[in-house]
């Protein structure tokens, strides 16, 4: 038992911190720590940096313009990260379509798609979610049918996270009604501009347009687009899956959040005193932290075990569940620090430019809508109530 | 022992109901919440002509002399269809001051005009450092001359950026936590030194902060005694949180409905998704956390116009801690069941979660209220 960093992990953390020291631009950081929007510009100057650095494809080999992380380094990152502000990165092409590029794509896919992931010319989206399809994936009908040497796609998908900015898909198709839902499925690469590809944006419940749906009517996709074999898909999607699921847990937005609550609450009053002395409140802050700090070392025993070679199963399921209602406790305390004032909705001071007057603190705009959108921690990546489904399966045999 | 609304209970929310289930589909609330007003100006002028805005003022005043059952009545009607229009702001907590502290000239001056819905009165009761205690004021009234001198901001006013009577508390002795010295004005938006920041709210209506900054008004404004405006506070407050249990629960049924609804027609894996167990067992939750609130609005109904005490005292602070719990409960639990759909704009499950945890954030939390119920326990 030995729950200290090595000396070369401690060096490794110090490389972090002072490259994010002397390259995170100090208005990116501030957006993310504040909960603040993030433009797509933003994002690409982020991912610039981080590429130079050659630290964006943490999940690539090395000949690819990966960078080769141990499961501790991967992990150090992510705490210093979220500590410093960086912003989540965009996943749906480094971590996800380019894995199954790597393992299950051709050459020629591999030479065309992964330098532009690392460049930022491509901006993926996922099509894999349906409006009949969401924890029952499987499902799906978004069909795919082969017409000479293209398939002809029609069908919609939803909850494409940034849809609006990407200029390429990859999405799960039906090419295959005679068989089992999950032997039908194929997996196809589809260029956004292609004609008869709709978006629409969904707004969600706090005015946020951050997903979409995705229609396709008679869309032409070259069968060159096909990854791996017809047929074949579901399997690319579950090894897809494995690294989304992976960091879903969140530990180190939690830790983020946490820290941005307790000065939120030493700044607001209470009978006078600060919220943070509060008795029944810092109880309340007290409890969510101690929940963090048990999930955190769950989190390490799993990377611990990851490192010495280990695969991680069904733990990082329960991690999920654990990490995403400890998020949104937080957000919960949050949006309970500030009182009244988690009534109005003032957009305005949501824009980190804003340089009018405060209506309280600083920091209260955006906390209602973040306790409301973050409702999603416990529905997207596998909800919940799938994660309990997986553990009791996997692990306790049910 | 009935828990029956009588006759005329019945008939009026059977209106109330009417008029909203006619009036106020999910698209026109949408609609109303984005105009200035944030609300439907024609839906007021038919609560008023249904004589709905006089119910609880008493006859001499032209109302209907309905209690807390009858507000209840009403105030969960206005739940079930999320209706934006301040009938707790005006009729019952602006109304409900100055019909309690007001002389009869002020009475005459403003109660037939709000009980008409002429008329809408707002309330300023919060302050920036405040939180939910309404015994902290630091807005100062100086005497000066026959009238007073105001300083000092109100938070969070639902309503006042359309009202044309506002109510603030400001003190005029005491420091700024003490229960004494505190004096109740009644102003008019248009005085010199009021100036208003209008906001949308989260939940699709329309609030503001005040800052009253060196507003004279003269003897006539003062609401009541001076200084002793504390206990008249904190009944009609107990009057309001009355109604917002009520409302609460119009809310939560709504929200139920939709779930429910939707557990039995959404499928996946071949089947309705009411066939799994979890799922089964959180609707059944949601449903008990229901009639727990229900019980407590009644409860909270039927000591809303009762005399003060202890007991008023506690039973409205639990009835708004069990209302802020449930709510929050059904709210997170219903888009929980729900999945992405919930989450979206477009379909209203998530409006009525909103208006479940704002109403959590107006006069009290549950946090607040059961720090509040702890401190009158009693011993045995």
């Amino acid at each position: 038992m030995n729950m200290n960093y090595t000396a070369e992990e401690l060096a490794f953390r110090d490389e972090v911190r002072a490259f994010l020291d002397e390259k995170l631009p100090a208005d990116i950081a501030a957006k993310v720590k504040g909960f603040r929007r993030l433009s797509k510009e933003d994002h690409q100057r982020w991912q610039k940096i981080l590429c130079e650095q050659g630290w964006y494809a943490t999940h690539w080999p090395e000949e690819y313009g990966g960078v080769k992380w141990t499961p501790v380094q991967k992990h150090i990152w992510d705490e210093e990260s979220c500590r410093y502000g960086v912003p989540r990165s965009i996943p749906f092409g480094v971590n996800m379509v380019a894995p199954v590029i790597i393992k299950f794509g051709n050459e020629d896919q591999k030479q065309k798609y992964l330098p532009r992931i690392l460049s930022g010319e491509d901006w993926w989206c996922q099509g894999y979610s349906e409006p009949g399809a969401g924890s029952d994936l499987a499902s799906l009908k978004t069909r795919a049918v082969r017409d000479g040497d293209h398939y002809i796609v029609n069908g919609q998908k939803t909850w494409t996270t940034l849809g609006q900015y990407a200029n390429m898909i990859f999405c799960l198709v039906r090419t295959n009604t005679e068989v089992k839902n999950q032997e039908g499925i194929s997996f196809l690469l589809i260029d956004m501009d292609t004609p008869g590809i709709t978006v629409r944006p969904i707004i969600t419940l706090d005015g946020e347009h951050e997903v979409n749906e995705v229609f396709f009517e008679d869309v032409k996709v070259p069968v060159e687009n096909l990854v791996g074999e017809e047929d074949k898909g579901w399997t690319y999607a579950k090894f897809l899956l494995t690294y989304e699921r992976t960091g879903l847990a969140g530990i180190g937005m939690s830790k983020a959040a946490l820290s941005h609550l307790k000065q939120l609450a030493s700044r607001r009053l209470k009978n006078g005193k600060p919220l943070l002395e509060d008795p029944s409140f810092s109880q309340r802050i007290a409890r969510v932290e101690i929940d963090l700090t048990a999930a955190a070392i769950s989190n390490l025993r799993i990377i611990a075990s990851v490192e010495g070679g280990g695969v991680p199963g069904a733990e990082s399921s329960m991690l999920k569940v654990k990490g995403t209602e400890i998020r949104q406790s937080i957000n919960d305390l949050a949006r309970r620090a500030i009182g009244p004032y988690a009534l109005p909705f003032v957009e305005e001071e949501m824009d980190l430019d804003y340089d009018g007057e405060f209506l309280s603190d600083k920091d209260a705009a955006p906390l209602s809508a973040q306790y409301f959108n973050n409702r999603k921690l416990s529905i997207f990546g596998g909800s919940n109530e799938i994660q309990k489904n997986i553990v009791s399966k996997m692990i306790l045999g049910l | 022992m009935d828990f029956q609304l009588n006759e005329e209970q019945q008939m009026l929310q059977d209106t109330v109901a009417r008029l909203v289930r006619g009036e106020y589909s999910f698209e026109k609330r949408l609609a109303f919440s984005e105009t200035d007003l944030g609300f439907s100006a024609d839906f007021w002028h038919q609560l008023s002509e249904l004589g709905l805005t006089a119910v609880p003022f008493s006859e001499e005043l032209g109302g209907f002399g309905g209690g807390g059952v009858e507000v209840q009545s009403v105030m969960a009607e206005l739940g079930r269809g999320l209706c934006l229009e301040p009938y707790l702001q005006s009729i019952v907590l602006g109304g409900g001051l100055i019909a309690h502290a007001g002389n009869d000239s002020q009475k005459e001056n403003w109660l037939a005009g709000i009980a008409s819905g002429e008329l809408k009165a707002a309330v300023g009761l919060q302050e920036p450092q405040s939180f939910y205690d309404l015994n902290n004021v630091e807005t100062r009234a100086e005497k000066s001359g026959e009238g007073y001198i105001l300083n000092g901001r109100k938070a969070v006013v639902i309503g006042g950026h359309c009202a044309n009577v506002i109510v603030v508390s400001a003190r005029t002795s005491g420091d700024t936590r003490n229960a004494e010295g505190i004096s109740l004005f009644a102003l008019s938006p248009d005085t010199n030194g009021v100036e208003r920041r209008t906001y949308p709210t989260i939940d699709g209506a329309k609030g503001c902060d005040i800052t009253l900054n060196n507003v004279q008004v003269g003897a006539d404004s003062l609401l009541g005694e001076e200084g002793k405006a504390g206990e008249v506070i904190e009944y009609q407050a107990g009057r309001a949180i009355a109604g917002l249990c009520a409302e609460a629960v119009g809310v939560m049924e709504v929200a139920n409905e939709l779930t429910l609804e939707y557990l039995k027609q959404r499928k996946q894996f071949g089947v309705p998704i009411g066939k799994f167990q979890v799922l089964q067992h959180r609707m059944v939750d949601m449903m008990s956390e229901l009639e727990q609130a229900r019980s407590m609005a009644i409860l909270a109904a039927s000591v809303a116009d009762s005399e003060q005490n202890d007991e008023r005292r506690r039973v409205l602070a639990a009835a708004k801690n069990v209302i802020g719990r449930a709510g929050q409960f059904i709210s997170e639990a219903g888009i929980q069941s729900h999945g992405g759909i919930g989450m979206t704009w477009e379909y209203n499950f998530a409006h009525y979660a909103k208006r479940l945890i704002a109403i959590n954030h107006q006069l009290g939390d549950d946090d607040f209220h059961l720090e509040r119920y702890a401190a009158l326990l009693q011993a045995s």
